[in-house]
């Protein structure tokens, strides 16, 4: 019985067709959050999950095994989301969406002297993730949707490239900018989630 | 050559992922023996993305897989009876 990806393809496309539950179970939640990267808001990002892995069901026959299954999916997921933000014209967002690398704004860290790093428990807090969810949420476009495929989709360079239909410099570059602003907006929060370190910040900065 | 924080922080994304060439990661890892900034820089992004990848970090809706195979369920249905009318 053939049980390898490429083999589940085969037999969903010679008519077992239940097994697409399977081939799609360790995707779902990639697909989920690439939506959400476009669309940022649950239910629609959910709807647009729903619906392109529909649309993958539907176009099954015309992966020709080239890119990975996962990439051709994402790719599906994308382009589902931006249909729907098209959509919803006149968002904040779509204006956004078209500065494109525009953004002469300062992508440097932040610089601290009092840093120790941070022990592993901290990272176990809450308020942590909900800080990292809320700036992810107000990177611009372009950054956080390179930021979800490569850092939590964990897609490689060339993989993020080819599902955004930008170069892999500029998934470098974004990808860049995303993380430095990310550390900015988050340093300041890592530092007072740490009160076993609090002697060491007692200097100026 | 030695290197500035500035040029280091430039290439912080880069040499997290590995990409920087084998002369330059050699000097950004002298640069970063002795440089207190830097090695937090780097230390607080990698920690971000350890973050990141965790699961909790970036939930999903609950109920959302059962939804979702619940619909497909209902796709395969209908294209399972399109192809017996054909």
């Amino acid at each position: 019985m053939e049980t390898t990806e490429a083999g589940l393809i085969a037999r969903i496309l010679a008519g077992e067709k239940e097994l697409f539950h399977e081939l799609i179970r360790p995707y779902e939640r990639m697909v989920y959050l690439t939506l959400f990267s476009i669309i940022k808001n649950e239910t629609d990002a959910e709807d647009g999950a729903q619906e392109a892995v529909i649309n993958a069901y539907r176009h099954l026959g015309s992966f020709r095994g080239e890119a990975k299954f996962s990439t051709w999916l994402t790719t599906i997921a994308i382009n589902e989301g931006r249909k729907r933000l098209r959509k919803s014209k006149g968002t904040a967002e779509q204006s956004i969406e078209e500065q494109e690398e525009n953004h002469d704004g300062d992508f440097t860290p932040a610089p601290l002297t009092d840093w120790r790093e941070i022990p592993l428990e901290a990272l176990e807090r809450k308020e942590l993730r909900e800080a990292l969810r809320a700036a992810v949420a107000e990177l611009p476009g372009i950054y956080r949707q390179v930021f979800t495929l490569r850092d939590l989709e964990e897609l490689n360079i060339e993989e993020t490239a080819h599902a955004l239909g930008i170069n892999p410099g500029a998934v470098k570059v974004r990808l860049h900018r995303a993380r430095m602003m990310l550390q900015k907006r988050l340093v300041p929060f890592l530092k007072t989630t740490a009160p076993a370190r609090k002697g060491f910040f007692g200097r100026a900065l | 050559m030695k290197l500035d924080c500035k040029h280091v922080w430039e290439h912080i994304s880069e040499y997290i992922d590995k990409t920087v060439d084998a002369k330059l990661r050699e000097e950004i890892e002298l640069h970063l023996e002795h440089c207190e900034i830097c090695s937090a820089i780097l230390d607080s992004t990698r920690n971000i993305l350890i973050l990141t990848a965790d699961d909790r970090t970036f939930e999903l809706p609950v109920g959302y897989s059962e939804r979702l195979h619940k619909r497909l369920a209902k796709e395969l249905a209908s294209s399972e009876k399109d192809s017996e009318e054909e």
